[in-house]
């Protein structure tokens, strides 16, 4: 365990000090966030304030920055430059490589929504007692968009990881139902069935409405978690 | 190690490998590109599988004991945006018997270059950050893969003198080389790997004497036949490729003096007559050539 968090703090401290990483991970979400508030290029759900209308959007944004997009990114370089397979060999060990891998990225989205949250509380947001739902609905999502990292991280090229993580960062982002209400686009059923929009719409439950999120939602993300951490396991390659 | 077996889907590129390194020595590990050198290396430190066979590093199975075990991998083993010293410092927290992280730069003599990244080091640099990684435990065991490549002559002189002292306090070395002046200058034990067998083993002298010969080089298509009738009938000469000569038998100074006259008689310039027995390289790369 002492390994693990050495190697989580480690990963955490590489990732803060890495221009792009900290763009994606702390910095967009926080824009995006004072953005929606100020402007009106978002329109406000009904009966909400505008930052209530925002806050889940970012904080689903900031996951999916998080855990997919800086993860996918990170171990692809990690595993061409053969520094994890360097690793394995110390007392670390690949458990310790995975277990600090998972507590760093925890810690990284955790002070992502904390910032996100901190800057909404500033601008408004209030919540009710449905807010813990996002707890777990996060945690569930966490697991589902690290998974698919991992898994897509180990199939490609690095050069190829970072290409489709920063595509699918936009692409889920601005067609997978986040900023935009999946309910309110064409296919909409099928677009509530990606982790984005899943995820986005158990948030604007728990943290706009202040309702607890719909079954569907969460099963959907159990799922994306349940297939991506299969996947991961069975297909994680160190070099 | 009893009897190693790696494949790699259909390919089988470890062949069945059983050797011993002991302690207090430097066993090299050595053949051509695709020898299975580094297959065996990476079985060593745990984190290549293997198909069958059993390995031991210090008595447990590979990996188990990694703290008193140093590793040098042939790709990669360094973070491109970490700093040296800070990817040393981070290493010696997780060893319970790290060595000081700012002495192994200097030991290694990249001292002045512990707050430059990996990605802006020079190759040679590089080589050397990923050696002082492998000194960082105070091993018992070093497996090092190619630990030469790519370094200055100046810092292989230095590399080569450290891996001794490591060897004559006492701790095991397993390296690899293809490299003929390494293993001349570095190795106790040699393994001749080719294809995934082992084709030879011994120390140095033993892999020597074996198989006693005489080598030139001249122009190709000499009449060896003559040349085999002016030795006894002791000697075969052949031309393995064009405009070598190998002839098998006792290397006396009788013998080799026949030869030169025979290639006096001839008025044929040789461009190298090696006295002697098999040459490390000739046993690296073989007969086939």
């Amino acid at each position: 365990m002492r390994a693990a968090l050495a190697h989580a703090s480690w990963e955490l401290r590489l990732t803060l000090r890495n221009g792009e990483q900290l763009l994606l991970t702390l910095i967009i979400p926080l824009v995006l966030l004072i953005a929606m508030c100020v402007t009106s290029f978002v329109p406000v759900v009904d009966g909400l304030t505008r930052v209530a209308s925002a806050y889940p959007v970012v904080c689903t944004v900031s996951v999916i920055a998080t855990c997919f997009t800086s993860l996918a990114i990170g171990t692809g370089f990690e595993r061409r430059s053969g520094a994890l397979t360097f690793l394995a060999t110390t007392p670390i060990g690949r458990q310790g490589v995975v277990l600090g891998k998972v507590i760093a990225t925890v810690l990284l989205a955790a002070l992502s929504i904390a910032l996100v949250t901190i800057t909404a509380i500033t601008l408004g947001w209030r919540a009710n007692a449905c807010a813990l739902w996002a707890l777990p609905v996060l945690l569930i999502a966490g697991v589902a968009f690290a998974s698919w990292a991992l898994f897509i991280a180990s199939a490609f090229r690095a050069e190829a990881v970072l290409a489709i993580a920063n595509a699918l960062f936009l692409i889920l982002i601005l067609l997978g139902g986040v900023i935009i209400n999946s309910a309110s686009m064409p296919l909409s059923g099928l677009i509530s069935l990606l982790p984005s929009a899943a995820l986005a719409n158990a948030l604007r439950d728990s943290l706009g409405a202040g309702l607890a999120p719909g079954w569907s939602e969460l099963v959907t993300l159990a799922a994306w978690a349940i297939v991506g951490f299969a996947l991961a396991r069975s297909r994680f390659r160190w070099q | 190690m009893e009897n190693l077996r790696i494949s790699y889907g259909e390919i089988e590129a470890v062949r069945g490998i059983s050797f011993t390194a002991a302690e207090g020595e430097i066993t090299a590990v050595v053949g051509r590109n695709g020898a299975g050198k580094t297959s065996v290396l990476e079985a060593c430190t745990g984190i290549r599988s293997y198909a069958s066979g059993v390995i031991r590093v210090l008595g447990s199975e590979p990996g188990r004991e990694s703290t008193r075990v140093g590793t040098m991998l042939q790709t990669g083993g360094l973070y491109p945006t970490a700093r040296a010293l800070e990817w040393l410092t981070y290493l010696s927290r997780v060893y319970p018997n790290a060595r000081d992280p700012r002495e192994l730069l200097a030991l290694v003599g990249i001292d002045q270059s512990a707050t430059t990244t990996a990605r802006r080091m020079s190759g040679g640099e590089q080589q050397r950050l990923k050696f002082a990684a492998a000194l960082l435990p105070n091993p018992d065991i070093l497996f090092l893969d190619e630990p030469t490549a790519g370094m200055d002559p100046q810092a292989r002189r230095s590399l080569i003198s450290i891996i001794r002292d490591l060897r004559n306090s006492g701790a095991a070395i397993v390296l690899t080389t293809h490299l003929v002046a390494d293993i001349e200058e570095l190795a106790d034990r040699v393994i001749v790997l080719r294809k995934g067998e082992i084709e030879a083993s011994g120390t140095l002298a033993e892999l020597r004497g074996e198989g006693s010969s005489m080598h030139f080089d001249a122009r190709p298509n000499l009449d060896i036949e003559s040349l085999a009738d002016d030795l006894s009938a002791n000697y075969s000469v052949s031309e393995p490729r064009a405009g070598h000569y190998v002839i098998e038998g006792d290397p006396s100074p009788q013998a080799l003096a026949r030869v030169t006259a025979w290639l006096a008689e001839r008025d044929v310039p040789t461009t190298g007559i090696r006295t002697g027995r098999t040459t490390l390289e000739e046993l690296i790369i073989g007969d086939a050539e």
